[in-house]
């Protein structure tokens, strides 16, 4: 089983995209379960959702508290919340920044790349330059940092979960696909 | 086919499939994304109802009970505070013989203030009338609602059917939606004997003095007995025609168990990795998942746990004073019946605890060994 956090904050679509990402895994033959960590999730505050994706159907229905992949929506994050509680050795960590992998600060038995979402989705008008909504360029990062979902999957899923500017989605989960810092 | 969509949606897709015809809203988290999705079926025209904002849950109840006596296929969906504050109309549906369909999300009570899945919201609606199924997943929440419409309106009650929050109403999984032509012919449309008519005008909701009042309620529990062969025979029916049922218990690796777990809704989901878990090491576990708790199904229950010599039931609900509330009542199904094994009652989960693989472990290891057999013992307390 691949058990994936995603940390972001309310109004970012952090949930939207743990759900895409499910999709994407279901259309390449795999069992997923989304889900957001509960409580009373504001504009702004730190939220957390979880992906599991498996070979078959997933019973578990508790949170992941040992990830094997970390993707971190919003770059201020990282100095707020410990992103790698739990993170299993050998794992990856994906984050939006403007700096690369080995500036981020964080250090530890696991791989780290960076994408810088925020201006990939300002640049194609997703949300505005101060709330950018970075979870569909995250995605065609994720796609080639973690090798293990296609970009074509991604795209698919996308285009179905926001139906709202889909060539800006679409180009932005592009741009990131290639742009990622490995 | 299979499609990746959270349950609440689903759940949706369920009512607009069996075509009801009055639905009413009231937002509560975490049921909102139920009705939000309905009010954009009934916008788009592709759910042809009534859609009514109303002021609170228990204007809604009231609402579908004009509605359901008028002879409309009725809908609506709550959470936690919402369901308390229905809970005089709840009563009156069921009197009144109604088979409105409820979906309830299943949320702790305040204070202090809580969004997290509890059982003890629906649970304590018990004796109101209502008809009560837990879920175990997205699946099982949209085919539930379809079985819910066919039972309620061949026994004349109204059903609520539970799924916890966030476990369930908030999770993204794989979910076929059944075919509508399939759905058609599994749930004919709703005419019932009786009902609100102009043109042939009847009397509704009278006095009734003793003389006549405990008639009624006989009928009504007979009603509610009934309920239990009518929700195996639709359960069989809808196996049959989609490839998937239920039952009204669902025991999992029990055959040869000494040691079962009991439990309803998402838990039990979980168990079912931690009873593998277990039955690899040689540890003869199983599970009873129980689905239907009102009627509450005590023969199924019995022959279950026939052979089992302990049992851990983890309540994510409480009755204060007393214990777990799933296991009082199976404490009460098993005291009649030839095999009494030992039960043990944990409450686990209470307001969103997590209730993980790890606790149910502590569960199984702590039956048994604790003691006495009445005494509730708590799983996770951090004091």
């Amino acid at each position: 089983m691949l058990e994936i956090r995603f940390h972001g904050r309310g109004g970012q679509g952090t949930v939207v995209a743990s759900n895409i990402l499910a999709s994407a895994f279901f259309k390449e033959g795999k069992y997923a379960q989304a889900f957001p960590f509960f409580g009373g999730e504001r504009r702004g505050a730190p939220v957390a959702a979880f992906t599991r994706v498996d070979n078959k159907r997933i019973r578990l229905r508790c949170q992941i508290y040992f990830p094997d992949q970390v993707i971190v929506l919003d770059p201020t994050l990282i100095q707020v919340v410990d992103v790698t509680a739990g993170l299993k050795e050998g794992g990856l960590i994906l984050a939006n920044s403007d700096k690369g992998p080995k500036e981020l600060g964080l250090g530890g038995r696991f791989r780290l790349a960076t994408v810088d979402a925020s201006a990939i989705a300002t640049r194609h008008g997703l949300g505005t330059k101060s709330a950018p909504i970075v979870n569909t360029a995250i995605l065609g990062a994720y796609s080639r940092a973690s090798g293990l979902v296609s970009i074509q999957a991604v795209l698919e899923a996308v285009q179905e979960e926001v139906p709202a500017k889909r060539e800006e989605n679409a180009a932005a989960v592009m741009e990131a696909y290639h742009q990622v810092w490995l | 086919m299979e499609k990746v969509i959270l349950s609440s949606h689903a759940v949706a897709y369920a009512v607009k499939l069996c075509r009801a015809q009055v639905i009413t809203a009231f937002p509560i988290t975490p049921q909102t994304a139920i009705i939000e999705k309905l009010a954009e079926f009934c916008a788009t025209g592709e759910l042809r109802a009534r859609f009514i904002k109303v002021e609170s849950e228990h204007s809604g109840m009231a609402a579908l009970i004009g509605a359901s006596s008028a002879g409309s296929r009725t809908f609506t969906a709550t959470s936690s505070q919402g369901l308390a504050l229905m809970h005089e109309v709840l009563h009156w549906a069921a009197g009144a013989r109604l088979p409105i369909v409820m979906v309830n999300g299943n949320r702790a009570l305040g204070p202090p203030w809580n969004l997290g899945p509890e059982h003890t919201d629906s649970l304590s609606q018990r004796d109101t009338g209502w008809l009560q199924f837990y879920c175990e997943s997205g699946q099982e929440a949209i085919d539930t609602v379809i079985q819910a419409y066919r039972v309620a309106e061949e026994v004349l009650l109204p059903v609520i059917v539970a799924l916890d929050g966030y476990y369930l109403t908030h999770t993204t999984e794989p979910i076929d939606i059944p075919e509508e032509a399939v759905v058609d012919e599994y749930l004919p449309p709703y005419h019932p004997k009786h009902k609100l008519d102009v043109a042939d005008p009847k009397a509704f909701g009278g006095f009734a003095g003793p003389e006549l009042y405990m008639e009624f309620r006989y009928k009504m529990f007979q009603a509610m007995e009934e309920a239990q062969r009518v929700a195996a025979k639709a359960d069989l029916d809808f196996r049959r025609l989609f490839g998937r049922g239920y039952g009204l218990v669902d025991p999992y690796r029990l055959e040869d168990a000494e040691l079962a777990l009991v439990a309803a809704g998402t838990l039990a989901s979980t168990a079912r990795e931690v009873v593998d878990a277990r039955r690899g090491l040689g540890e003869k576990v199983g599970l009873l998942r129980i689905r239907l708790f009102r009627p509450f199904p005590r023969a199924e229950v019995r022959q279950a746990l026939a052979r089992v010599s302990k049992v851990a039931v983890i309540d994510r609900a409480i009755s204060f004073g007393h214990e777990g509330i799933v296991s009082q009542e199976l404490k009460a199904a098993l005291y009649g019946g030839e095999h009494r094994p030992l039960i043990y009652g944990f409450v686990a989960g209470l307001g969103g605890r997590d209730v993980t693989p790890e606790d149910l472990e502590e569960a199984l290891d702590r039956a048994g060994k604790e003691g006495p057999e009445e005494e509730v013992l708590w799983l996770g307390i951090r004091l």
